[in-house]
């Protein structure tokens, strides 16, 4: 609790104490009703002062009707109507609920912020020979700062010494410890586990991943949902109706009762209109319906997932068609072997053999590829003679046996007989002595969870899932059928990705939303084009987190069933909490009309309906 | 220009009263308050100058919540 909150909570025991012993009191002693009236008043003063001044104040600003006019009302009419006592008990019911919901709300945010806070609050710097914690604000770029075990990484740098493993759950949700040593990149927000690292800085604090996210984070709830837009606008329209309608319910019935000749009972009325004017307070629905999107975007930030505004994760609970970029997105975007067709003559082992010597003087992905495969050590000394042919291959001297390895144009410019034809993914053609040897199949690899993802989006209520890639119809349709993706279209220019989406765009009815997924490095225009664009394994890519909506942290094609999830338990909480409120609200303002409804069940009606929305929105938390 | 504040409310619906009466005032294109994070963010209209605004933003805010604070 804080001050403010301690404050009315002995305001709310002190007025408490005094009605008791004034009832008891009054008990007792009979006492004329203008002395009973005024010794009323203390407790009613001490519990409700500022709610009067706040209602006078509203009324010369010109702001009547916000609860404390309809509180002030309401009580100064139970003390006007004799009913002093019910009139305090009002005024401090309402206060309490009031610190209750206050309380309950501080308690879910501090919880929410605290799931988010990877802040980290000073860096080591060494300073005429000694560590000195100073505000990472203050770090400039090329500073070597020290992270001792157990600290946060405050700034994105390059370790110079120290070897350690480092904690990324607070930024990528994933468990799994990661090793760091001298060269390695680390990014500020994880938690250095075992050993002290020195690392120099390569931006400021300002720009560092941690700084970035946050601020992504803390801006996502200025982007509001439609949900909330909706509810902001009906509160607007409500509270003068409800107002109004108070007033109506006061004078009307009274009047026509006195026309056809019956009593008009003016104090029963009255009391029901106050009672009306208590339950209509709007402040649940208008708490819950943010809190629970906060709630949401809470539960999947912890889970290494960005959202960049309530609205994009609404929009993602009505996504029914999901567009994924295949390279990097559900393949993982690396090369390797993964078929070695030896010609006859030769078996694997020797095909692999020479591939690797031919190729061992280059780095292109493709050579890299082979060499790993092979797994043994290169001994350079057994290659001579090494020629890089542009664009088909290379010639090499193995063992003073002359090679060649690369493309089909390389084969067939040396007159090489080849037997087999592959066209998926990258084929290396391989010759030795001029006798065709085989040929190795690179190509991009699956990722491990890109199938389960697809399977629980159609589980989630996913219509249609489409691969988009540059890549060749063979490659595209090994992978599509691999995965279980519904529709695949392969040989795209970057540009016809954005025609692709644009298609799909318009073949979508309704409130459909359709996502795309990239890895962010050249799908920017595509991404922006989605009505949510998801960039994975973004982590230190500006370009991707500025273009996207939502911002996987690292590249687990599993994480956008469990965005999509989040998002429709969150919507669902949403959605319950409007009609929760809104029914009792309105069964207690018919109750109240019909004059069934007393005082208590207009503040139930009021602060407890609001505490149970706020409970059942930081549900959407706790989601797994 | 855009600029962040932080704020003090207390109750979500004052928080979105706070947001109508700020976007209301003069130099201010549009005005968005996340009652969660107790943050006002500011797109000022070219030219408008800002300290002046932001005080009339104050202003205005404490018009319709008297129990508001805006942290300049």
């Amino acid at each position: 609790m804080n001050k403010k909150q301690k404050k009315v909570l002995i305001r709310i025991i002190i007025s408490a104490i005094l009605v008791i012993i004034l009832s008891v009191l009054f008990k007792f002693v009979e006492l004329n009703i203008w002395i009973q009236a005024v010794l009323y008043l203390i407790p009613y003063a001490v519990i409700g002062y500022d709610i009067l001044k706040k209602a006078v104040k509203g009324i010369i600003k010109g702001q009547i009707f916000d609860e404390n006019f309809l509180m002030a009302v309401a009580t100064v009419g139970a003390i006007g109507l004799g009913d002093f006592r019910e009139g305090v008990a009002v005024m401090l019911f309402y206060q309490t609920g009031e610190l209750f919901q206050s309380v309950a709300v501080g308690k879910s945010r501090k919880n929410i912020t605290e799931l988010m806070d990877i802040r980290p609050d000073y860096a080591n710097v060494e300073i005429d020979g000694r560590l000195e914690q100073v505000d990472p604000d203050e770090v400039e770029t090329g500073t070597v700062i020290t992270v001792n075990p157990g600290e946060k990484v405050p700034i994105d740098g390059i370790v110079v010494s120290g070897e350690t493993t480092l904690d990324t759950s607070a930024l990528t949700g994933e468990s799994v410890p990661r090793n760091a040593g001298k060269g390695d990149e680390v990014i500020s927000g994880c938690i250095n586990l075992t050993g002290e690292i020195r690392i120099k800085t390569t931006k400021e604090f300002g720009e560092s991943t941690v700084s970035k996210i946050l601020d992504l984070v803390e801006n996502s709830s200025m982007k509001k949902s439609k949900s909330e837009n909706f509810i902001t606008k009906f509160a607007r329209y409500y509270t003068p109706a409800v107002c109004i309608g108070a007033l109506v319910l006061a004078i009307i019935p009274p009047v026509i009762k006195l026309i056809i000749g019956q009593s008009p009972a003016w104090g029963d009325w009255i009391t029901r209109a106050l009672t009306f004017l208590v339950i209509s307070c709007p402040c649940a629905l208008v708490i819950s319906i943010p809190l629970s999107f906060f709630a949401g975007i809470g539960c999947a930030s912890s889970n290494g997932i960005l959202v960049k505004g309530s609205n994009y994760l609404e929009a993602l609970s009505d996504a029914k068609y999901i567009v994924f970029d295949k390279t990097g997105t559900l393949t993982k975007g690396v090369f390797d072997v993964t078929g070695v067709y030896p010609a006859e003559g030769f078996d694997s082992d020797s095909l692999l053999y020479y591939a690797s010597y031919a190729e061992s003087g280059s780095s292109h992905p493709i050579s890299l590829s082979l060499k790993k495969h092979y797994g043994k050590d290169i001994d350079r000394s057994k290659v001579t003679d090494v020629k890089e042919i542009s664009g088909h291959g290379v010639s090499a001297k193995v063992d003073s046996k002359q090679v060649f390895a690369g493309n089909i144009k390389l084969m067939k410019l040396e007159n090489i007989n080849v037997s087999d034809i592959h066209d998926e993914g990258t084929v290396v053609y391989v010759s030795v002595d001029k006798k065709y040897a085989g040929c190795i199949v690179i190509s991009d690899i699956v990722k491990d969870s890109s199938k389960k993802a697809i399977a629980l989006l159609k589980h989630h209520g996913i219509k249609k899932t489409v691969m988009l890639t540059g890549d060749s119809e063979n490659t595209a349709k090994r992978v599509a059928s691999e995965i279980g993706i519904d529709e695949y279209k392969s040989q795209l220019l970057p540009a016809d990705k954005v025609n692709e989406v644009e298609k799909l765009l318009s073949e979508k009815t309704g409130k459909e939303k359709l996502a795309f997924v990239g890895d962010g490095i050249n799908d920017a225009p595509v991404l922006s084009r989605a009505d949510i664009g998801i960039a994975m394994g973004a982590l230190g890519s500006d370009a991707a987190i500025e273009a996207a909506d939502i911002v996987l942290m690292d590249d687990d094609p599993a994480k956008i069933p469990l965005a999509s999830k989040i998002s429709q338990k969150t919507l669902r909480i949403v959605k319950e909490n409007i009609v929760f409120a809104l029914f009792i609200k309105a069964v207690c303002l018919i109750l109240g009309a019909l004059g069934i409804a007393n005082m208590w069940i207009a503040i139930f009606a009021d602060v407890g309906v609001m505490v149970i929305a706020v409970l059942n929105a930081t549900r959407a938390l706790k989601l797994k | 220009m855009k600029k962040t504040y932080g704020i003090e409310v207390d109750c979500a619906n004052c928080a979105s009263k706070m947001e109508d009466a700020a976007a209301k005032t003069n130099g201010v294109k549009s005005a968005v308050v996340s009652f969660m994070t107790q943050k006002m963010k500011v797109e000022f209209e070219d030219g408008a100058d800002v300290d002046e605004t932001m005080k009339l933003v104050l202003k205005n805010c404490k018009k319709v919540e008297d129990d508001c604070e805006i942290f300049i």
